[in-house]
C-alpha cells in the first residue's frame, strides 16, 4: 500500500514538471499519431497575400471549405508599397496578389485587413496590437517570422503553404513535437545595448543552425526586464539559429499588454483566461533537451558582417578570421567576398549607403523612440538613404503622437506607410547591387534587399548613429550625454 | 492524392557543396507573387544561376551540362532561413525528386516532405563521399530507396540508412498528403474545438 502511495506520488509530481512549451502544445494535440506527428489544434491563424493564394487554391480544387473561418485573419504586407498606399498598387502582380488576398477572404468569411484598411499593417506587428495574440495560444502564419507572438507565452511558428491550406481546411497542423531548449541570460544589459543585440548576439554563439529542430523558451532577467516590444524583437528571431519558435512566459506586464484590445476576453471570460494564463511556466525541475547560459554583461551593441544572421559580431570587434570560425573555410570565404570585406576588418568606420528601419523585427514605436533619441539634433548624413518604415498604423499613428515626425522631419528624414518593404525587397523598396545597407530587419541573405544588396543586420540604435554619421559607428559614441 | 508515389529513385545527381542555402537563394523574394504553382524552376537558385542581364553565369552548377540528374546535394544545413514553400515548389518544378543533404532547416524539410520531394539526411562523411564521388565521375548513380530507408553510391556500392517517420513514410511512399489524413479526422476535431474557445 504504502509503495503504491509512493509510485503514486512519483507519477503525479512527474506530471507536474511541465515546460511552459509542453503545457500549452499538450493542451493543443488534438491526437497522436503512430511513428508519426501530433494532430495540433490551431487557436489563431494569420495570413498574409504572398504564401496563401496557393492554400487557397488547394481548397477550392478539393471542394472543401474553410472550417473555421473566424480563427482567420487576413492583412497585406509583403508585396505593399510604403508610399501612395491610396493610389492603385502599380506592379500588376503585387496587385493580382493583393486582389486574390481580398477576394478569398471575401468568400471565406475571412477578416480582411488590405492595404488601406485602418488595421492594415505587418502581421505579426497587428496580430498583438489588435489582442489575436494571446498566452497560451497556438499561433501560425505561412511566414517564419511567426515566432515573433511566443512573446506573450503562445507557441507560434512559421508554417508552408501546405500547412497553410491545412489550417484552412481542418484548423490543424500535423507537426511531430520539436526537443525543447532554455536559454537563460542574467544579469544586467549594458548601456546602448538592445533586445536585437541580445538575440544578434545569442545567434551569433549559436550559429544559424544551433537551434534548428528545437522550441526555444527565453529565460531569465534579462528577458524578465524587456518590455513586449523588445521580447516580440528576440522571439522574432529564433528562427534565425534554426529554432522553429521562441517563447517567454507571461506576466503581469505580459497582461497588461493584453488588457482591453479588441479581440481579448472581456469580462468574466477575462477571469477565465487570466486563470489559465497565470497557469503558463516553466515548472521547478522541469527538464529541457538543452539549456544555455549567457552572461548579460558579456553583450555589447552587435552587428552582422557575412551573409547569414549567426554571422554577427559586437560593433567594436574586427571580422573574425576563417579558421576562428566554426564550419566550412570556403562557404565562410564566399561569404566574405559577396560582401566584399576582408578578415580581420573593422567594421566600425565602413561607409554606407542605405538605412532601413522597419520590419517585423524592429517597426514597433520602441525602435522608433531608439532611433529618434539619436537623431534628435543631428541631420541625415548626405551619402545616405534612409527608409523609416512603421510596422502598422497603429504605430505610424504613436510616431505622430509622441511627436518623434517632428525629429525625424527636422533631421532630413521622411516616414514612409506601413509594410514589410526592404526586409524582403518585394516592393520597390529594393537596395542596389553592391550598395550596403545597415538594416533593422532579420536576414542579411546574399540579395535579401534587392538583388546584389549586401546587408548589415543591427539595432535601431546602431541604424541611427549610422544614418546620420554615414558609416558604422558606436551609437555610444553617440549618446553620452545620456551615460 | 496530392503528388506522385516516391519508392525507388535511381540517377545521377547536380552537387551544391555550399553549406547554409538559405531559401532566398533557392527562390529570391521577388518571383513570389504568383497566385498558381506554375513555372518555379524557371527562378531556381536564379541569382547564383543568371546575370543581371538574364545571361546564365557559366560557373553555376545548373548551366553546367556535366551534371544532371533528380537529387539535388547540397551542403550542410540546406534550406535555412524563411517558410516560403516556393523553395520547395522551385526545387521540385525544376525537375528534381529528392534533396540530400547532412543538415536540413527544419521548415524546409517539412516544406519538400509536404509536396513529394524527399529530403533525405545523411552523415557529413557520407554527404563527402557523395560530393567526391560526383566530382571523379559526374555520372555516378545514386540509388535513393525509401522502403529501405537506404541511399546508396552505386559506383562504390557505399550504403546509408536516413531516417523518416513511418507515417510519413508511408504518405511518401503512396502519394498521400496530410490534409487526406485530417480530413478523415474532422469529426474528432470539431469536438476539440468545442473545448477550446477562441
Amino acid at each position: 500500500m504504502l509503495h503504491l502511495e509512493a509510485v503514486f506520488f512519483k507519477v503525479l509530481s512527474e506530471e507536474m514538471k511541465k515546460t511552459l512549451f509542453d503545457k500549452v502544445w499538450d493542451s493543443h494535440v488534438v491526437k497522436h499519431v503512430e511513428d508519426g506527428p501530433d494532430v495540433l489544434f490551431i487557436d489563431r491563424h494569420l495570413v498574409h497575400e504572398v504564401t496563401s493564394p496557393v492554400a487557397f487554391l488547394g481548397i477550392k480544387n478539393r471542394g472543401i471549405s474553410v472550417l473555421y473561418p473566424e480563427r482567420t485573419f487576413a492583412t497585406a504586407d509583403h508585396n505593399t508599397p510604403t508610399i501612395n498606399q491610396h493610389l492603385p498598387v502599380q506592379d500588376p502582380l503585387s496587385a493580382n496578389q493583393l486582389k486574390a488576398l481580398e477576394e478569398n477572404s471575401k468568400k471565406y468569411g475571412i477578416s480582411h485587413w488590405g492595404l488601406g484598411h485602418q488595421k492594415n499593417g505587418i502581421v505579426h506587428v497587428v496580430g498583438p496590437e489588435y489582442g489575436i495574440t494571446q498566452p497560451g495560444a497556438t499561433i501560425v502564419c505561412g511566414d517564419s517570422h511567426t515566432s515573433t507572438h511566443g512573446a506573450f507565452g503562445a507557441i507560434a511558428f512559421g508554417i508552408g503553404t501546405s500547412e497553410v491550406e491545412m489550417v484552412l481546411a481542418s484548423q490543424c497542423i500535423m507537426q511531430p513535437k520539436p526537443k525543447k531548449m532554455r536559454i537563460n541570460v542574467n544579469g544586467k544589459l549594458n548601456f546602448g545595448v538592445s533586445p536585437k543585440d541580445v538575440a544578434l548576439y545569442i545567434i551569433s554563439r549559436l550559429t544559424t543552425s544551433g537551434a534548428t529542430g528545437y522550441f526555444v523558451e527565453y529565460s531569465g532577467d534579462v528577458f524578465r526586464d524587456m518590455s513586449m516590444e523588445g521580447r516580440m524583437t528576440v522571439c522574432n528571431l529564433s528562427i534565425e539559429m534554426g529554432a522553429r519558435g521562441g517563447m517567454i512566459a507571461p506576466d503581469e506586464k505580459t497582461f497588461e499588454y493584453v488588457k482591453g484590445r479588441e479581440f481579448t476576453p472581456k469580462g468574466a471570460a477575462w477571469d477565465k483566461a487570466m486563470t489559465y494564463w497565470k497557469t503558463l511556466f516553466t515548472d521547478k525541475d522541469a527538464e529541457f533537451d538543452k539549456e544555455i547560459y549567457f552572461d548579460a554583461s558579456d553583450i555589447e551593441p552587435m552587428i552582422t558582417y557575412g551573409t547569414n544572421p549567426g554571422m554577427g559580431i559586437g560593433i567594436s570587434k574586427s571580422i573574425p578570421k576563417a579558421e576562428q570560425v566554426e564550419g566550412g573555410v570556403s562557404t565562410y570565404k564566399k561569404s566574405l567576398g559577396y560582401m566584399a570585406f576582408n578578415e580581420g576588418e573593422d567594421m566600425i568606420g565602413k561607409p554606407i549607403d542605405f538605412v532601413f528601419i522597419g520590419s517585423c523585427t524592429n517597426g514597433r514605436i520602441e525602435d522608433f523612440r531608439a532611433f529618434t533619441s539619436i537623431i534628435k539634433g543631428r541631420k541625415k548624413a548626405a551619402n545616405v538613404t534612409a527608409w523609416l518604415v512603421p510596422g502598422s498604423h497603429q504605430v505610424e499613428a504613436a510616431i505622430k503622437a509622441e511627436g518623434l515626425l517632428d525629429i525625424i522631419h527636422e533631421a532630413g528624414f521622411e516616414l514612409r506607410e506601413p509594410g514589410c518593404s526592404a526586409c524582403l525587397a518585394m516592393n520597390d523598396d529594393k537596395v542596389p547591387a553592391g550598395k550596403l545597407a545597415v538594416s533593422t530587419s532579420n536576414r542579411n541573405f546574399e540579395g535579401r534587399q534587392g538583388p546584389g544588396s549586401r546587408t548589415l543586420l543591427a539595432s535601431p540604435l546602431v541604424a541611427a548613429a549610422a544614418a546620420v554619421t554615414g558609416k558604422v559607428t558606436d551609437p555610444r559614441e553617440l549618446m553620452k550625454e545620456f551615460a | 492524392m496530392a503528388y506522385d508515389k516516391f519508392e525507388i529513385l535511381t540517377s545521377t545527381a547536380v552537387p551544391l557543396p555550399i553549406e547554409n542555402v538559405d531559401t532566398d537563394q533557392i527562390i529570391p523574394a521577388r518571383f513570389l507573387k504568383a497566385t498558381e504553382r506554375k513555372g518555379f524552376g524557371d527562378n531556381l537558385f536564379r541569382d547564383w544561376r543568371y546575370n543581371n542581364d538574364d545571361s546564365p553565369k557559366k560557373d553555376f552548377v545548373l548551366n553546367d551540362n556535366t551534371y544532371s540528374g533528380k537529387i539535388l546535394v547540397g551542403g550542410r544545413n540546406f534550406g535555412s532561413g524563411s517558410s516560403r514553400e516556393h523553395a520547395a515548389w522551385a526545387v521540385y518544378d525544376y525537375g528534381f525528386r529528392c534533396v540530400i543533404s547532412s543538415f536540413f532547416a527544419d521548415i524546409f524539410k517539412g516544406n519538400c516532405l509536404n509536396i513529394g520531394v524527399l529530403p533525405v539526411q545523411v552523415s557529413a562523411d557520407f554527404a563527402n563521399k557523395i560530393f567526391t564521388e560526383i566530382e571523379k565521375n559526374p555520372q555516378t548513380k545514386i540509388e535513393v530507396n525509401l522502403p529501405n530507408q537506404t541511399v546508396t553510391i552505386l559506383a562504390t556500392g557505399e550504403k546509408e540508412s536516413f531516417e523518416i517517420n513511418g507515417y510519413k513514410k508511408d504518405n511518401m511512399l503512396n502519394g498521400f498528403d496530410d490534409i487526406d489524413y485530417l480530413v478523415n479526422v474532422k469529426k474528432e476535431i470539431v469536438e476539440f474545438a468545442k473545448n477550446t474557445p477562441l
